[in-house]
């Protein structure tokens, strides 16, 4: 689609690399504080599963992993922001 | 911009920004009054239009009672009744961000209240969908209450704030689709990118969040930099930052650059 294709390893290795590694410090980091057993953690453990999919698609099912899959409204908004994970996973 | 100093208008003046489109949001705060949405609507029909042209800058806003307030709807219905009066305003090119935050009933309800309102006045409609993890059911419930209104053009309504999951769902309905970039939360300009690869280039815009949180005006143009680092050339990247927003937000006779 792009004219001149550039090399998109050179533009986004090192970003993702500084990601991946941020990431396994957090794990790290909740384990030595004894705080990994959250409902949170445990979506995210399991969209991890995407990054080594060969399936084109993974953003998508990443952020389908950590999204709410009920269909019906709720009967109020308690509170107005959000998590990141549903709660229901807990 | 009423989040923002001047300062950001002379950065997106000097970016090459012609026109900034603000929709009525939430302030960072719950309004006690329907008084404070008055206050709100004269700030952005009046005097923001104003602060803008002071850079050349064309400053054209959107009305409503955003989601996050709207789970009162005594008070919703108060303030959707002062918005007919500010739709003869000059700047204003329809009704927006409507959505939902939480994916209440009540924000439901009066979600439909507004896509009453705009078809009943012949409004655009620039909608917010929840985010995070509300985001996913949130899109899809908004999307039905809009199909639930057969006689309401897709083309004439933007679904904001779309990700990889949501975009094919938005776009597959003959919706437009709004990428809201950010700097460190949400969709980022490579993001984006890769949504147009995936998804077109039709129907779809991008814009930078610029609101009371940590948001940079400069996303779009950052995001343009970030297309030709990628080797996108003049004509595509004029398409998605200028000539796609005027198409849409052209459909109102207000908006003045085509
Ligand atoms: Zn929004």
């Amino acid at each position: 689609m792009a004219d001149n294709d550039p090399n998109l390893v050179d533009l986004g290795f090192l970003d993702a690399r500084i990601k991946l590694i941020d990431i396994a410090a957090f794990l790290d980091r909740l384990d030595r504080h004894g705080q990994a057993d959250d409902y949170r953690v445990d979506a995210l453990r399991k969209a991890f599963s995407e990054l080594n999919s060969q399936e084109a698609g993974r953003a998508a099912r990443v952020l389908d992993a950590l999204s709410d899959h009920t269909e019906e409204p709720i009967e109020a908004a308690v509170i107005q922001g959000a998590f990141g994970a549903p709660l229901k996973t807990r | 911009m009423v989040s923002r100093t001047m300062d950001d208008y002379m950065a997106l003046a000097c970016a090459g920004c012609k026109a900034v489109n603000e929709p009525a949001f939430w302030a960072g705060f719950d309004r006690a009054s329907a008084q404070g949405f008055y206050d709100y609507f004269r700030q952005i029909t009046e005097y923001e239009p104003r602060r803008a042209a002071k850079f050349c800058i064309e400053h054209y806003c959107w009305l409503c009672i955003n989601p996050k307030e709207a789970e009162d709807p005594g008070l919703a219905r108060e303030v959707i009744s002062l918005i007919p009066e500010f739709l003869k305003k000059p700047n204003v090119l329809g009704i927006g961000e409507i959505g939902l935050n939480k994916n209440s009933r009540n924000e439901l309800m009066i979600l439909e209240e507004h896509i009453q309102l705009a078809e009943d006045h012949g409004q655009l409609i620039l909608v917010h969908t929840p985010h995070l993890e509300d985001k996913r059911k949130g899109t899809k419930l908004i999307i039905d209450a809009l199909l639930n209104h057969p006689k309401l053009d897709p083309g004439r309504v933007i679904i904001d704030h779309v990700e990889e999951h949501t975009a094919p769902l938005v776009l597959d309905k003959g919706f437009w689709a709004g990428m809201t970039l950010y700097p460190e939360s949400k969709v980022t300009p490579n993001r984006a990118i890769d949504m147009l690869e995936m998804y077109g280039c039709e129907r779809v815009w991008m814009n930078s969040a610029c609101d009371w949180g940590v948001s940079d005006p400069l996303s779009v143009p950052k995001a343009a930099l970030e297309m030709r680092r990628r080797g996108y050339d003049d004509a595509f990247i004029d398409q998605i930052v200028y000539s796609n927003p005027a198409q849409f937000m052209g459909q109102s006779e207000r908006f003045a650059l085509k």
